[in-house]
C-alpha cells in the first residue's frame, strides 16, 4: 500500500508568529495534476486587521535602525532564501507548468533582487534626496523617509519574484509591510514566512497572509492605519474599489506595470523609482549664520 | 545669563521695519523727531576749537533758512575730552547738551585709573553726558565681572553727568554677544544706584570701527532695554552710532522704536542718534516735504 | 511693567501710504482658451468682488462643460507640438514669462490684493517675487530633465488639469504651470472663484511672450467647472490645491482611472517651542506662522506647543506682538494683515472662535486696530486652555485663530504634533542642534520649519505626509508629478 503523504497546512505569518486563520478556515491547494498539495490559510479580514497592529508595531523598530542594519539583514533573508532555493522551486512549480530550470530561474532572480534591495538600504536616500539651494540664509535639504505600513499584494505570476520584487521596494526604505499572497499560487508566499522568521527580520516587519485577495481589498483600502499600497496586474475594477477606498486616507497606490521579463531584470524591479512611491519626502529649513 | 539669539530671525525682523512707508504728515513728524534725537558728532585728530564751534552753532541751529513750525535743536554736541570746555561754552543758553566720549576712546586700551580720570575731567569740564566705551578685550575673553566692575565705576565717576556705554559691537560679532554686553552694561550701571529715565544709554559704536550701527543690532539692543524695563520699569535709553547717514535710514530707526519700545522712548531722553552727516540729510528731506523742491547740498551748511 | 506698542495717542504713527499704481480691470474677464480670449459657451458669467470694500471688480465668466472641452482639446491639440520642442526653446518660454511678471510686479501685486484681500506688502514682497522665480527656476530645468531622474528616462504625462485655491492665486499657478510645461506638458487651469483676475492677466504675459497657443490655457469657474476638468477623459494630469475634503472627492472620481495626481490638502501644522530656544524670534516665527496671509495658508502653524517652563513668557510675548499688528486696508503699505478672502470664510473662522469659547478654551484677541465698517474682517486672535480633544486644536481654520498647548518632554511634543490626520508643515524652535535634527526626523510633515516658519522658495520642495496630500512641488521633486518615468 502506498504511503499516506502527510500534506501540509501552511500558517499565515503575523508578528514574527506563524499562526492560523482566527476565522478557521482553510483553502486546498491544487497542483497540476488536481491533487490537493497543501492547504493554505484562508485569511479574514480580522486576520489582516491584526497583521496591520503588528507592522504598525514594528514600525519605528524597522524605520529608525540604520541603513547599513537593514541592509545587512535583508542580505541576510536573501542567504536564507538561496539556502532554500529547491523548496521554493518547486514550490513554484506546484502550480505552474513550467521547467525545474524556469523555476530555479525565478528563485534566483528573486535572491538577486533582494539583495539588490539589500544594496539600496544606504543609498536610495542619496539618489532621492537633495540639498535645495534656496535663495536665503537658509540650509535646506530633503530627505525620503518611510510611510509606515504598506500593503503589498502579490501578483500570481511570477509567484515568488513578483511577491519579492513588491515586497524588497517598501521594505527597503524602512517600511513595515503585510503581503497578500497570490490565491493561485500561495506557496511561496506561505513558506516565505520561514525565510523571515529564520533571517534576522525583526517580528512584525514583515507580515504574510493568505487567501482570497480580492476579500480583503476593502479593508486594505479603507484601513486607515495602512499608509501605502503597491500591487501588479490588478484588473480595472479591483484598481477602482482600491484607489476609491484609499481616498478616505490618502494612502499611496502604487500599480506596478511591470510585466513579463521585466520582472527579471533587477535594474527595473530594484530601481529607486520603485521605492521612491512609499517613501515620503520630508524638507528641512534651517538658518544659516553665525 | 546667555540669551539665545536666531541671527537670521533678527535680521529678518529689522528688515521688516524698512518696509514701513513712511509718508506726509507722519514723514514730516518722524524727520523732526528725528533732527531733534542727534547727537552731533566731531571725534577726529585734527578737531580745532574752531570746528567745534561751528558745530555748536549747527546744533542749535540746524538750519538759518525760515521754516514753520521752527526746527528743533539737536539732542547734544559730542567730542573728545580736550575740547569740552569749547563747546561747553559755545552752548551755554542753549538746550543742547554736551557729550564728551572718555575712558580711552576709542579703544579704551588704557589702564583704569587713565580712564576714570578721563571721565572725571570731562564731567569737571562741563560735559552733560560721558560716552564710555566697555572693555571689550575682557568680554572676549569671558571676564564679564570685570566689565561689569569697570562700567560701574566708570558711572561713579560720571556724578551728574549721564552715561552712554559703548558697546562696540562691531568687534563683539555675534548677536548672542551683543545681548550679552547689553545686560551687563546696564546691571552694571544699575548696581551703582537708582537710574533715573534716561541717565543711562547704551550704546552701539564707536564710530571708529566697521561695521557700526546696524538695524539687527539695535534691535537686539533694544530688546535687552525692553526686557529690563518689564522687570524694573527703568527706562534705559539707546543710542545708535555711525554708518546712519540718510534721513530714511533714521525713519527705519524710528520705525524699529516704536514697535519694539513703544512711543515713550521717542524723544531725545531715551532715544539718539550718534552722527555727522545725518543732519543735513534729513534738513534736506524736511525741506522737500515743505517747499516741494528738491534741495542742494550746498544749500546747508557743514558742520 | 507692559510695553504697549500700539497706542491710540497723538503721537508719532505711520500716515496712510496707499499703493496708488492704477490698474485697470476689464469689465468681462473672458476664458483663455487656444491662446485666446473667448467669451464662455456656457454664456453664464460671475461677479468677483474686493473683500476689503465688498464692491464688484468686475464679472468672470463662468466656464461650463462645453468650454472645459474646448480648453482640454485647445491643450491636447497643443500636446505633440511642445512636448516634442527641444527643452532649451521651452525654457526661452517660461524665462521670459518670469521676466514679464517681474516687470509688471506692481500690477499682478496691486491685483492681487484688490483681488484677494491680502496686504500688499505680501502680495509685492512674497508673493509675486516667487511666482517670477518658480518661472525662472523651473525655466532651467526644462533642457536638463535628464539630470533629474538617474537610472531613468522622462517623458511628459499630457494634457495636465491643474485646480488652484484662492489663498495664493498667482503663487499657486505658477507652482502648478512652470514644472508642467518645464516638462513639456500643456495645461489647463482654473483658478479659484474668488481670485481669477490675476490668472487672467497671466494669460495676458502668456499672449505677450508669444507662448504657442493652447500650451497653456486658463478658465474660470466654480467647483462644477473643477470636476469637468479633473472627470474629462483626455486630461491625463489632475493636479489640485485645496480642502482634503475636496481632494478625496477628486481621489474617488479618478480611481482607477491611471490619472496622475498631486494633491496638495489641508493641515493643522504643530509649532513646537522648547524652552532653550531664542525666545524673541520664536515669537516673530509663531506670529508669521499663523497671521501670515490672515491665516490663510494651508501649512499654517496654527498649533502651538510650548514647553510647560516658558508659557507665561511666550504667551506675554505673543500678545505684545499681536498687538503691533496693523490690520486694515490690503493696499495700505503698512498694513499686515489684510481682509478675509469671503464673506463665507469669515464666517467659517468666525463659527470656529465661537466654538473655541464654547469648548472651554480662553479667547485673546489684544489687537486693537479699528476696523473698517465695510468689507470682511477678522481679528486676529489666539486661544489658551485648549485641549487637544477641542475643535480648533483639530481642524483646519484657515483664519488668524491660534491654539496654545503645552508639553513638558520632547518625546511628549512630537507625539502630539504627530497626533493629527494632516502632515503637511511643523516648526521646531531650540537652540541645540542634536534636538533639531531628532525632532524634526520624526515628525510627520513633509516641510520642517526649524527656526523659522513659512519659508518659501522655488528650489524647495513643498507637500505632506498623510492626508495633507501627496505629491511635491518646488524644487527637482516638484519635476516628478509631470514626468512618467520610462526603464522601471
Amino acid at each position: 500500500m502506498a504511503r499516506l503523504t502527510v500534506a501540509k497546512t501552511y500558517k499565515m505569518y503575523i508578528g514574527g508568529k506563524f499562526t492560523r486563520t482566527e476565522s478557521g478556515r482553510s483553502i486546498a491547494i491544487k497542483n497540476l495534476q488536481g491533487e490537493v498539495a497543501a492547504h493554505v490559510c484562508h485569511a479574514s479580514r480580522k486576520d489582516f486587521r491584526g497583521a496591520v497592529e503588528c507592522a504598525r508595531g514594528a514600525f519605528s523598530t524597522w524605520s529608525d535602525c540604520t541603513g547599513y542594519l537593514r541592509g545587512q539583514i535583508l542580505y541576510r533573508m536573501a542567504e536564507m532564501l538561496e539556502g532554500r532555493r529547491d523548496e521554493f522551486a518547486s514550490a513554484i512549480q506546484t502550480m505552474q507548468k513550467m521547467t525545474i530550470a524556469a523555476a530555479r530561474k525565478e528563485v534566483d532572480a528573486s535572491v538577486d533582487c533582494l539583495v539588490q534591495f539589500a544594496g539600496w538600504t544606504d543609498k536610495f536616500q542619496q539618489v532621492l534626496g537633495c540639498a535645495n539651494p534656496v535663495a536665503g540664509a537658509y540650509y535646506n535639504f530633503t530627505t525620503p523617509q518611510a510611510q509606515g505600513v504598506v500593503a503589498v499584494i502579490a501578483p500570481h505570476t511570477p509567484s515568488l519574484l513578483g511577491l519579492v520584487a513588491l515586497l524588497g521596494a517598501p521594505l527597503c526604505a524602512g517600511n513595515t509591510v503585510i503581503v497578500v499572497g497570490s490565491d493561485v499560487n500561495p506557496i511561496p508566499a506561505a513558506i516565505l514566512g520561514e525565510v523571515c522568521q529564520t533571517s534576522d527580520i525583526p517580528s512584525g516587519v514583515i507580515n504574510i497572509v493568505t487567501g482570497v485577495q480580492s476579500e480583503l481589498y476593502e479593508h486594505i483600502a479603507t484601513h486607515r492605519q495602512v499608509a501605502g499600497i503597491y500591487s501588479a496586474a490588478l484588473a480595472k475594477k479591483d484598481r477602482v474599489e482600491i484607489e476609491q477606498g484609499a481616498a478616505d486616507s490618502m494612502k499611496r497606490v502604487r500599480f506596478s506595470t511591470l510585466d513579463g521579463d521585466d520582472w527579471f531584470d533587477g535594474s527595473i524591479t530594484a530601481s529607486p523609482w520603485n521605492i521612491e512611491p512609499f517613501v515620503e519626502m520630508k524638507t528641512i529649513w534651517h538658518p544659516s549664520a553665525c | 545669563m546667555r540669551h539665545a539669539i536666531d541671527t537670521v530671525m533678527v535680521e529678518q525682523r529689522a528688515a521688516s521695519f524698512t518696509r514701513r512707508s513712511i509718508k506726509t504728515d507722519s514723514k514730516q513728524q518722524g524727520l523732526r523727531l528725528a533732527l531733534s534725537m542727534i547727537d552731533l558728532t566731531t571725534l577726529e585728530g585734527k578737531d580745532s576749537p574752531e570746528k567745534v564751534r561751528s558745530l555748536c552753532h549747527k546744533a542749535v541751529t540746524p538750519w538759518e533758512g525760515i521754516i514753520e513750525p521752527h526746527l528743533p535743536s539737536v539732542a547734544a554736541v559730542c567730542v573728545y575730552p580736550s575740547l569740552v570746555k569749547v563747546a561747553k561754552r559755545a552752548l551755554e543758553g542753549s538746550s543742547v547738551n554736551v557729550a564728551s566720549v572718555a575712558t580711552g576712546f576709542p579703544s579704551g586700551q588704557y589702564p583704569l585709573e587713565v580712564r576714570l580720570n578721563d571721565v572725571v575731567e570731562a564731567v569737571s569740564d562741563g560735559a552733560d553726558e560721558i560716552d564710555m566705551v566697555i572693555n571689550r578685550g575682557a568680554f572676549l575673553s569671558g571676564c564679564f565681572d570685570e566689565v561689569a566692575d569697570e562700567i560701574a565705576q566708570v558711572r561713579t565717576a560720571c556724578g551728574h553727568a549721564h552715561l552712554k556705554i559703548i558697546l562696540e559691537t562691531g568687534e563683539l560679532e555675534t548677536l548672542e554677544n551683543v545681548r550679552l554686553a547689553s545686560d551687563i552694561a546696564i546691571q552694571a550701571s544699575a548696581s551703582v544706584g537708582p537710574i533715573a529715565d534716561g541717565e543711562v544709554f547704551i550704546k552701539t559704536s564707536t564710530g571708529k570701527v566697521s561695521p557700526a550701527a546696524t538695524m539687527p543690532v539695535t534691535l537686539v539692543m533694544l530688546e535687552s532695554i525692553r526686557d529690563y524695563y518689564e522687570q524694573t520699569g527703568v527706562r534705559i535709553g539707546m543710542k545708535p552710532a555711525g554708518g546712519i547717514k540718510t534721513a530714511k535710514q533714521a525713519l527705519h530707526y524710528l520705525v524699529m522704536v516704536k514697535e519694539t519700545l513703544g512711543n515713550d522712548w521717542l524723544n531725545p531722553h531715551l532715544f539718539r542718534f550718534g552722527a555727522s552727516s545725518l543732519t543735513n540729510d534729513v534738513l534736506r528731506q524736511i525741506c522737500k516735504q515743505q517747499t516741494g523742491h528738491y534741495t542742494a547740498t550746498y544749500d546747508f551748511s557743514e558742520a | 511693567m507692559t510695553i504697549a506698542t500700539q497706542d491710540t495717542s497723538t503721537e508719532w504713527d505711520y500716515s496712510p501710504a496707499l499703493d496708488s499704481t492704477k490698474v485697470t480691470i476689464e469689465q468681462k474677464n473672458k476664458l483663455y482658451i487656444g491662446g485666446k480670449f473667448v467669451s464662455p459657451r456656457s454664456r453664464a458669467w460671475f461677479a468677483t468682488t474686493n473683500p476689503a470694500t465688498e464692491k464688484k471688480l468686475a464679472d468672470i465668466a463662468r466656464a461650463g462643460k462645453a468650454d472645459v472641452n474646448a480648453a482640454v482639446f485647445a491643450a491636447k491639440t497643443a500636446l505633440p507640438k511642445w512636448s516634442r520642442l527641444s527643452g532649451s526653446e521651452r525654457a526661452k518660454y517660461l524665462y521670459r514669462i518670469a521676466r514679464r511678471i517681474q516687470e509688471r510686479a506692481r500690477e499682478f501685486a496691486i491685483l492681487e490684493t484688490m483681488d484677494g484681500g491680502k496686504p500688499i506688502k505680501e502680495s509685492r514682497d512674497v508673493d509675486i517675487p516667487l511666482v517670477a522665480q518658480h518661472f525662472f527656476y523651473y525655466a532651467g530645468w526644462a533642457d536638463k530633465l535628464a539630470y533629474a531622474f538617474p537610472g531613468a528616462s522622462s517623458s511628459p504625462v499630457g494634457v495636465c488639469a491643474q485646480i488652484i485655491p484662492w489663498n495664493f492665486p498667482l503663487l499657486m499657478a505658477s507652482w502648478k504651470l512652470a514644472p508642467a510645461l518645464a516638462c513639456g506638458n500643456t495645461c489647463v487651469l482654473k483658478p479659484a472663484e474668488t481670485t481669477s483676475l490675476t490668472a487672467l492677466r497671466l494669460a495676458e504675459v502668456f499672449q505677450e511672450v508669444g507662448l504657442p497657443d493652447g500650451v497653456a490655457n486658463i478658465i474660470t469657474g466654480e467647483g462644477d467647472t473643477g470636476r469637468f476638468l479633473a472627470e474629462h477623459k483626455a486630461v491625463h494630469k489632475v493636479a489640485f490645491t485645496g480642502s482634503t475634503e475636496v481632494g478625496k472627492l477628486l481621489m474617488r472620481q479618478t480611481a482607477g482611472t491611471g490619472k496622475k495626481r498631486t494633491l496638495e490638502l489641508g493641515g493643522k501644522s504643530a509649532n513646537i517651542i522648547f524652552a532653550d530656544a531664542a525666545i524673541d524670534q520664536a515669537v516673530e516665527g509663531i506670529i508669521s506662522g499663523i497671521y501670515f496671509n490672515q491665516g490663510h495658508v494651508c501649512c499654517a502653524g496654527s498649533r502651538l506647543f510650548v514647553e510647560e517652563s516658558i508659557l507665561e513668557e511666550v504667551i506675554h510675548k505673543l500678545t505684545r506682538r499681536l498687538g503691533s499688528l496693523r490690520v486694515g486696508d490690503p493696499l495700505d503699505k503698512n498694513t499686515d494683515l489684510g481682509a478675509v478672502n469671503s464673506k463665507e470664510q469669515l464666517k467659517t473662522i468666525e463659527r470656529y472662535i465661537r466654538c473655541g469659547v464654547e469648548e472651554g478654551a480662553e479667547l485673546h484677541q489684544t489687537n486693537t486696530s479699528r476696523l473698517p465698517k465695510k468689507g470682511n474682517w477678522c481679528n486676529p486672535c489666539f486661544f489658551t486652555d485648549v485641549q487637544p480633544s477641542h475643535t480648533i486644536a483639530r481642524e483646519e481654520i484657515f483664519g488668524p485663530v491660534l491654539s496654545v498647548m503645552t508639553f513638558r518632554t520632547p518625546e511628549e511634543a512630537i507625539a502630539r504634533a504627530n497626533n493629527s490626520p494632516y502632515g503637511l508643515a511643523a516648526g521646531v524652535w531650540t537652540n541645540k542642534g542634536a534636538k533639531i535634527f531628532e525632532v524634526a526626523k520624526k515628525l510627520d510633515a513633509g516641510i520642517v520649519w526649524c527656526n523659522t516658519y513659512n519659508k518659501f522658495d522655488a528650489a524647495s520642495p513643498f507637500g505632506g505626509f498623510k492626508e495633507s496630500g501627496f505629491g511635491r512641488e518646488g524644487g527637482v521633486h516638484g519635476l516628478r508629478p509631470y514626468v512618467r518615468l520610462g526603464g522601471v
